[in-house]
């Protein structure tokens, strides 16, 4: 069922011989070819600017009242490129290297190698569209390291690089706004495929301003709806991000691959009550210079400034003597969990453990007042001259902790606790990015190809902007070059109508449940389930409880939910309560996924599969495969896999000791 | 840091559509912690609406980390409230203390119609871009990143306005709803780099054109605008503005 | 692009106000420097040969045109954008932002504009008619004096006739003068903004600059009618 169409050939000729066989469209046709794009982040924009270049007609859709919102703005650290132009020896292998390695050997080799190689022409194209990248005072590109790699190849614009970045895609997706080439749909959001012939021809799509439901016809559609990190509730998404989209596309015949790969980053604000809505991300540059630690002792009381340094575990430091600090984000957040978990956790709720800066601020200090030659610095001098290192540095982060917490962190350490940042599952594509169904494809996030197990820092940036302005222009003409002889469908074809009829059942159905629960209750409950039973750790008995919880949970919600307004209105309770329902339902199908893979690897930890002192450990004999699931009726799925040939890469175990 | 919890009395503007009349409503909120964010002390009056079997209170929001510009509330006079150079998303509760009356209004500019409650169409941002917010390049065209050396400062300014959240507080504070600030922050970002400058002088033009056509005020210089905006834009961004569009339309055939 | 489109876009419609500022700027330097002269000691004889040059010179009377044009420029801009400006918001705010985002006196140009102008048509009256129109009709003509054998308008001792003994009127001359220098407070460094100033090393000599003369020159001109009425002079 499915097949990857991975072209034939060596691995660095793969991505040239495709490109230099796959079917085109004329320019004539392109005009009559219509297609729907569904998210404009990263991807989505991306996308749409370069089809609207190209010339198809296209249809770009987004919930938020700007695609400017979309979530890929808040992407702070970078974007990774194989430009090598640090000297450092970095190459389009070596990306494509550490990417597979950090995926935890649970990716495609084919679509890894291609996103290395069309890395550097993401990085020429947003400096052509005046993304402000920082740079030397030479005038060229600045890099940085991030984590999981030994160069310097991540590009940014401060703390903000996915804000430029999308600002970037934005404009030149309202150039083909302006030009008459891309129609934009904000305030608008996809609930169903419709398939005509087996193929995806459609979609139904609600204003929320105004409740109405809409009928839009495609040759082709685009799913760039992003990740679904928010069925845990607490996540570092936006409020708005959803699973719907892919979920629509799942029920209508798409595969839903690795669903239970989920990142978990190590450096985020800590909960702070019942109340919390999100959580907020400190970048992972913080580890560079911040030294994580808990207390000696359970249950510490103390103020961390009373706490003296030899009652001090700073346990990264001590478990993993090699890589220290700077371990992978999987790595770090299990063991703050497990520190957490015995009992060391530090502040009010006890979920979550000190980044300490004190003695980065001592050690810049100390170089300052070398480079000034002063011998006689006191203390408070050196303490004076490291804080405004680290300031400048940091600045924007230590204010932004500062805000959301109100403690200093110059003074105080940061307290951090891991939360739910990405997801490397998504609807399974093939090498052309197309799902299972003909027709409809998935970039960024919303897909699974590129990540494996585990996503390295600054490659989300990266993924979508390749998916969308290098690949899909490309395979997309492949498909639609015999979509020629199609005419575009009228939507007053049955199929048009029967779809919308299956969402204004469900959507009356909803409304006319009329229980006591708000949608939010419902949400937070699925949250705190899906994060106790199917999080940062995982076993059989705590997954199928889960799946039993989530069945009765889902029994409840269709049971006793109560949604205020009506439906010919903006009504932010039903988008939302649209939006859950189908979180439940994925939710049950992660525990599915995570109870099915009997190992642990990347993001997934499956507590009976560790090595004697706590690592992940991974079964490549039985599970190097990625599965694939395929919707088979309420909550029950069929499972196809789809084996990783590892060619180039052998697979080894991940060691940061 | 010390937290503490509070009661609070709520003015709201409350409004079914943008055709209807709007007007503003009391509510209390009780027990509200000051480790709060402004919009989760929203969320928990929403949750108490909904079981009180009121309609919940609209407002855009997104991200919730102060980079996504969905967020737009009118605090008490300021838009996103008392904090400098911060969003309605990022103010936390212990701005506030107990028994404190907050008045929470919509942005108000006719060119941002109500369409909610506090949720207002700031579509009118997006046309702007279209008329010349951008550097025409097709995907696939570009020359080498590093080919045009950019100096830092030129390229540290053209970041320093292209921080711009489009979230329109600028429209909100200026007394003549102008749009000014977030223009000039996108014809700044652009002009300050080698590769804008070849639709230098239309762009502006343009933008300044949809802009008037939009229905935004013209700018008197008050810096209201950029006393409010939470990435702190600043207003030297509209003297550039002022000296592109001059030389622009001085020079036009 | 039309000379119309400049002219009437928003930044066109501020330009005007700007070029006519820096030009009424000017103008307000050229004063006070000649209305200075009442200060030297002499009775009044370099001020009235100053006013007589200003008035008899074909240049400075040419300049009289484009100052008049100047300012009905600025006053009719100034009202149109006032108006426009508050037609974008129908619906205002409960609570206003008022002094925390800017000054009081930045966000009322129009009324400060307002005052100065009810000022101007009075001092029009008092000075610019009877010296320029004196005669005509039933216009109140200027005394003259003798310097040199030479005759001269006595706008010396009109000044005196104007202002000495008239608490009332050098309250009102006083006053606008105040009005002037908040107007200047802002309308100064406006100006250079509207003229496309954005280097900041500049923008800020213009800015100290625009505060001293929005003291300075009102100070000059608020210190006639009282040196006046004191009988300093």
């Amino acid at each position: 069922m499915l097949d990857a169409k991975i072209p034939a050939g060596t691995l660095d000729d793969k991505w040239t011989e495709y490109k230099g066989h796959c079917k085109l469209v004329n320019p004539a046709n392109k005009r009559k070819l219509e297609i729907i794009i569904v998210g404009t982040g990263l991807a989505g924009a991306s996308a749409a600017a370069s089809l609207g270049e190209l010339g198809y007609k296209v249809k770009a859709f987004c919930f938020q009242d700007s695609p400017r919102r979309a979530h890929s703005i808040a992407a702070q650290g970078g974007i990774n490129a194989a430009k090598n132009y640090q000297n450092d020896g970095d190459s389009v292998f070596r990306l494509f290297y550490d990417t597979i390695k950090g995926g935890d050997y649970r990716s495609r080799e084919s679509n890894v190698h291609r996103l290395s190689e069309v890395s550097a022409s993401i990085i020429d194209q947003c400096v052509a569209q005046g993304v402000p990248f920082a740079r030397e005072y030479g005038g060229l590109l600045s890099n940085r390291s991030f984590g999981g790699t030994q160069v310097q190849r991540t590009f940014y614009a401060a703390g903000q690089t996915g804000q430029q970045l999308l600002i970037g895609a934005y404009q030149a997706l309202e150039r083909q706004v302006a030009l008459g080439n891309v129609k934009m749909y904000s305030r608008h959001e996809m609930l169903e495929i419709v398939k005509i012939d087996g193929k995806a021809q459609g979609i139904i799509a609600r204003d929320l301003v105004s409740g109405k439901l809409e009928r839009h016809f495609g040759h082709a559609v685009l799913l760039c709806s992003g990740g679904y990190g928010n069925v845990f509730y607490l996540s570092t998404n936006a409020m708005g991000s959803n699973v719907t989209a892919a979920w629509k596309a799942h029920k209508q015949g798409a595969t839903f691959a690795n669903p239970c790969f989920t990142q978990i980053h190590p450096t985020c604000i800590p909960v702070s009550g019942d109340h919390q809505s999100k959580l907020t991300l400190m970048s992972e540059s913080l580890r560079n210079d911040g030294r994580i630690w808990v207390p000696k002792k359970q249950g510490d009381t103390r103020k961390a400034s009373d706490i003296p340094e030899e009652e001090r575990d700073y346990y990264l430091e001590r478990r993993y003597p090699a890589f220290g600090n700077l371990v992978p984000r999987d790595v770090a957040s299990r063991a703050a969990k497990e520190r957490c978990d015995e009992g060391y956790g530090v502040g009010s709720s006890k979920q979550a453990v000190y980044l300490d800066f004190a003695a980065a601020i001592i050690r810049y200090g100390k170089i300052e007042v070398g480079k000034e030659g002063n011998d006689h610095a006191t203390q408070e001098e050196i303490i004076q001259l490291g804080k405004d290192v680290v300031k400048e540095k940091y600045g924007n982060l230590f204010d932004m902790y500062e805000k959301i917490t109100g403690e200093n962190p110059y003074e105080i350490p940061m307290r951090i606790y891991p939360a739910v940042h990405y997801t490397m599952g998504g609807l399974w594509v093939d090498y052309e990015l197309q799902t299972n169904v003909p027709g409809l494809y998935s970039l960024g996030e919303a897909n699974f190809s590129d990540h494996g197990a585990n996503r390295l820092g600054a490659s989300a940036l990266m993924q979508g902007l390749a998916d969308g302005y290098f690949v899909i222009p490309y395979t997309i003409g492949n498909y639609l070059a015999d979509e020629i002889y199609n005419k575009a469908v009228e939507t007053d074809h049955p199929a048009f109508g029967s779809a919308e009829k299956e969402v204004s059942d469900r959507i009356n159905r909803l409304m006319g449940i009329k229980g006591k629960q708000s949608v939010e209750s419902f949400h937070k409950r699925l949250g705190k389930i899906m994060w106790e039973k199917c999080g940062m750790a995982r076993n059989a008995q705590g997954l199928q409880e889960a799946i039993a919880e989530i069945q009765a949970l889902k029994k409840e919600f269709w049971s006793d939910v109560r949604i205020p307004g009506n439906i010919a209105e903006m009504n932010p309770e039903l988008d939302k309560a649209n939006r859950v329902a189908d979180f439940i339902e994925l939710g049950e199908l992660m525990c599915k996924d995570a109870l099915n893979r009997n190992e642990s690897c990347g993001g997934h930890f499956r507590e009976e599969y560790q090595t004697p002192d706590g690592e992940a450990l991974r079964d490549d004999k039985d599970y190097m495969y990625v599965a694939a699931w395929e919707y088979a009726g309420d909550s029950n799925w069929n499972l196809h896999k789809e084996p990783l040939n590892y060619e180039v890469i052998k697979p080894t175990q991940r060691n940061y000791k | 840091m010390e937290h503490y919890t509070m009661n609070l009395n709520l003015k709201v503007w409350r409004q079914q559509n943008a055709a209807a009349k709007g007007g503003f409503k009391l509510y209390r909120v009780e027990n509200i912690s000051s480790e709060m964010s402004f919009l989760e002390m929203f969320d928990v009056l929403n949750e108490q609406l909904i079981h009180d079997g009121e309609d919940p209170i609209t407002f855009d929001h997104d991200c919730r980390e102060g980079i996504c510009g969905s967020c737009s509330m009118y605090i008490d006079g300021k838009p996103h409230g008392p904090w400098q150079a911060n969003t309605t998303c990022q103010l936390h509760m212990r701005a506030f203390k107990d028994g404190d009356t907050i008045v929470v209004e919509p942005w108000r500019a006719d060119s941002f119609p109500v369409i909610k409650d506090l949720m207002v169409d700031r579509t009118a941002f997006d046309r702007i871009i279209q008329a010349g917010g951008y550097i025409s390049v097709n995907t696939g065209n570009a020359v080498d990143g590093n080919s045009l050396p950019i100096p830092k400062d030129d390229a540290d300014a053209s970041f320093a306005a292209a921080m711009c959240i489009g979230c329109g507080a600028c429209v909100a504070a200026c007394k003549n709803s102008s749009a000014m600030l977030f223009v000039s922050a996108k014809v700044a970002h652009l002009a300050l780099l080698p590769q804008g400058e070849p639709e230098r002088r239309s762009r502006v033009l343009n933008m300044v054109a949809q802009m008037d056509k939009e229905g935004f005020g013209a700018c008197t210089n008050t810096g209201a605008c950029e006393a409010t905006c939470p990435k702190e834009i600043s207003l030297s961004n509209i003297a550039r503005l002022n000296q592109e569009y001059t030389l622009a339309s001085l020079t036009a055939k | 692009m039309t000379w119309k489109q400049v002219f009437t876009s928003s930044i066109g419609k501020k330009l005007v106000m700007g070029f006519t500022g820096i030009f009424l700027i000017l103008f307000l330097i050229v004063h006070v420097g000649l209305n200075a002269c009442i200060w030297v000691p002499d009775g009044g004889e370099t001020f009235n040969k100053a006013a007589h040059f200003m008035g008899s010179m074909i240049v400075p009377r040419i300049l009289e045109i484009g100052l008049f044009a100047g300012f009905f420029l600025h006053i009719i801009q100034g009202y149109l954008l006032t108006v426009q400006n508050r037609s974008k918001r129908s619906v205002g705010y409960a609570v206003d932002y008022g002094n925390r985002g800017s000054k009081w006196y930045s966000r009322s140009m129009g009324i400060l504009g307002t005052l100065i102008l009810l000022f101007l048509i009075m001092h029009i009256y008092h000075f610019w008619t009877p010296s320029r129109l004196g005669g005509m009709w039933n216009i109140h003509e200027l005394g003259t004096v003798m310097y040199n054998g030479k005759e001269y308008h006595d706008l010396f001792n009109e000044m005196r006739i104007v202002f000495a003994g008239n608490l009332v009127i050098v309250i009102v001359y006083v006053l606008g003068c105040i009005s002037l220098g908040y107007h200047l407070a802002h309308g100064f460094k406006s100006a250079f903004r509207t003229l496309g100033v954005h280097n900041n090393r500049y923008f800020d000599m213009i800015k100290a600059t625009g505060y001293a003369f929005a003291i300075i020159v009102p100070l000059a001109f608020a210190m006639m009618p009282v040196s006046y009425y004191l009988g300093w002079v």
